[in-house]
């Protein structure tokens, strides 16, 4: 994997902020994109643009098949089974709205429960707490104190009442990647339906929904090189087909009456009004570009980096690491008697973006007895050089503060 | 964005805040967080009739949402209830005297945004009991 080749085709690289080079390491929270990518928005617009499943000219046909194309890919990037499994959301957060409101709220009682981690984003666990008044209780698996997911803790929870198990496959905080097959047989041996949360984990390695076997996948495209508001809800057909719409009005429709309508089929019924084919486009874009790099290679490169900043980040006085054991991709981490918002803006200064704050997990922040953290996040077009730079500016947090 | 922000007066603020503190027979005490990065900030405040008595902080954010609070609770001792209603976001900022840029303006402005409703509930119930 040529990174140096690869940042080339990343014209924000190329950035100065405060005279410096730009250093992004905040890809877990948005990645930055390829000319590829923006290259292929551009020509849709330039050349294809028009409002999909509607008309019949040509315009029209073009923009309803680079739609459909983008949604192909997304089956064979991820080995779903057909396009019916694929539906395009504005991201994750609203995928996990979907399976809530769509299913959850239809077809849990009082009494029943869903089990969660307390490593959860909170866009999987909000929606969830919608289910709270129809009497349904949400449960939370602990973390060990490395950092991993509590399996016995999770194995102990389980219970005849469980109906739905939804985990995250990465921690956007801890960074570590839970044993998601284990867990998709523990939920369905259970006789529960297994949600992931892929948000953090299909953007730099290779997800197999038939592999882990879970009932429905969730992601967003904007933190594996698309653009923001395109993202995926997987779910299984036979359970899509039983499920309620979401957003109700057109192109979701087969026929509307004046006091009825009927739905349209899979996947169109969870689509209501026009989509966002310049997203898709970038999408598909975007995953061309990650297949022809490799996934393998991206994991791979993340894990050396995220090496590299855990043996350099040791050795500087007061850091402490919150990440997992067996955290990649990340190093979240909190420095003594400073806020990560100081950190992260101090480090500005020299041209390094890093995320501050809660990381939106706040139930995990308290779990891990912080108010927040600071974390530095990989992806394929970062070097061992920036995180030297990183490291190294971290002196700079410590000056101002006299620590 | 500069590093100017993090000056001699604003750090002394926040590593010795003279007005970090509780008291016990508070008449209001007003709290919020900043949500993008979960900062909180308590003011707790005793009246003497229209006239601010007491007042105290506890919070935890970082250095500039807790060193603009102790600032501001030094700036404001003393005042009546309508000073403080007339005391502007643009007064405060100029008294603070750094540049803040737009996404940490609401970390320079938690502090003034707690004492505002903690004043406002204040009136509201003492309107109520007159």
């Amino acid at each position: 994997m040529n990174v140096e080749k690869i940042r080339e085709d990343f014209p924000i690289l190329k950035r100065k902020i405060n005279n410096h080079p730009l250093v992004f390491l905040d890809s877990a929270s948005t990645s930055q994109k390829p000319v590829q990518v923006i290259n292929a928005i551009k020509n849709y617009y330039e050349m294809n643009n028009a409002n999909p499943h509607r008309s019949i000219y040509q315009l029209c046909d073009e923009a309803t098949q680079m739609y459909e194309d983008a949604r192909k890919k997304v089956v064979k990037f991820i080995n779903a089974r057909n396009d019916e499994e694929i539906i395009f959301v504005r991201n994750t957060n609203e995928a996990m709205n979907i399976i809530v409101q769509s299913y959850a709220m239809d077809n849990l009682k009082e009494g029943d429960e869903v089990l969660l981690t307390v490593m959860e984003h909170h866009a999987n666990i909000v929606p969830w707490q919608m289910l709270q008044k129809k009497g349904v209780k949400i449960k939370f698996v602990d973390i060990k104190d490395d950092g991993t997911l509590d399996m016995d803790k999770l194995k102990d929870m389980m219970s005849k009442n469980t109906k739905i198990v939804s985990v995250t496959h990465k921690s956007n905080v801890l960074g570590s990647l839970n044993p998601i097959n284990e867990i998709g047989k523990i939920s369905h041996d259970n006789g529960s339906l297994f949600v992931v949360d892929g948000a953090q984990s299909v953007p730099n390695m290779q997800v197999d929904v038939n592999n882990i076997n879970c009932d429905f996948l969730a992601f967003s495209g904007h933190k594996m090189l698309a653009p923001m508001n395109i993202g995926v809800l997987y779910g299984k057909k036979e359970i899509l087909e039983r499920m309620e719409p979401f957003m109700r009005g057109s192109d979701m429709i087969k026929e509307v009456q004046l006091t009825e309508s009927t739905w349209n089929d899979l996947p169109w019924k969870f689509e209501a009004g026009t989509p966002n084919v310049e997203g898709a486009v970038g999408l598909s874009t975007a995953i061309d570009y990650l297949e022809k790099i490799g996934l393998d290679n991206v994991e791979k490169h993340e894990e050396d980096l995220t090496k590299h900043a855990l043996e350099r980040l040791r050795d500087v006085e007061g850091v402490k690491i919150l990440s997992a054991k067996n955290g990649n991709g990340m190093v979240s981490f909190h420095l003594s008697g400073v806020h990560s918002h100081d950190i992260a803006y101090i480090l500005n200064d020299s041209g390094i973006a890093i995320r501050s704050g809660h990381m939106c997990a706040q139930p995990l922040m308290r779990r891990l007895g912080v108010q927040s953290v600071a974390r530095a996040s990989f992806y394929l077009y970062n070097t061992k050089e920036e995180i030297d730079k990183f490291v190294d500016s971290l002196e700079n947090v410590k000056k101002v503060f006299k620590k | 964005m500069s590093l100017e922000i993090y000056h001699e007066t604003i750090l002394a603020h926040y590593n010795n805040p003279g007005n970090s503190g509780v008291i016990s027979d508070a008449d209001v005490i007003s709290k919020d967080n900043n949500p993008v990065c979960g900062d909180v900030v308590e003011i707790q405040v005793k009246f003497n009739g229209e006239r601010i008595d007491e007042i105290k902080f506890q919070g935890q954010g970082c250095a500039i949402s807790l060193a603009s609070v102790d600032i501001l609770i030094d700036a404001i001792k003393g005042k009546t209830v309508d000073q403080i209603k007339n005391f502007r976001q643009e007064d405060f900022l100029k008294l603070l005297g750094i540049e803040i840029s737009p996404l940490r303006l609401k970390c320079a402005l938690l502090g003034l945004k707690v004492l505002k409703t903690g004043v406002y509930s204040y009136l509201d119930n003492n309107t109520e009991s007159t």
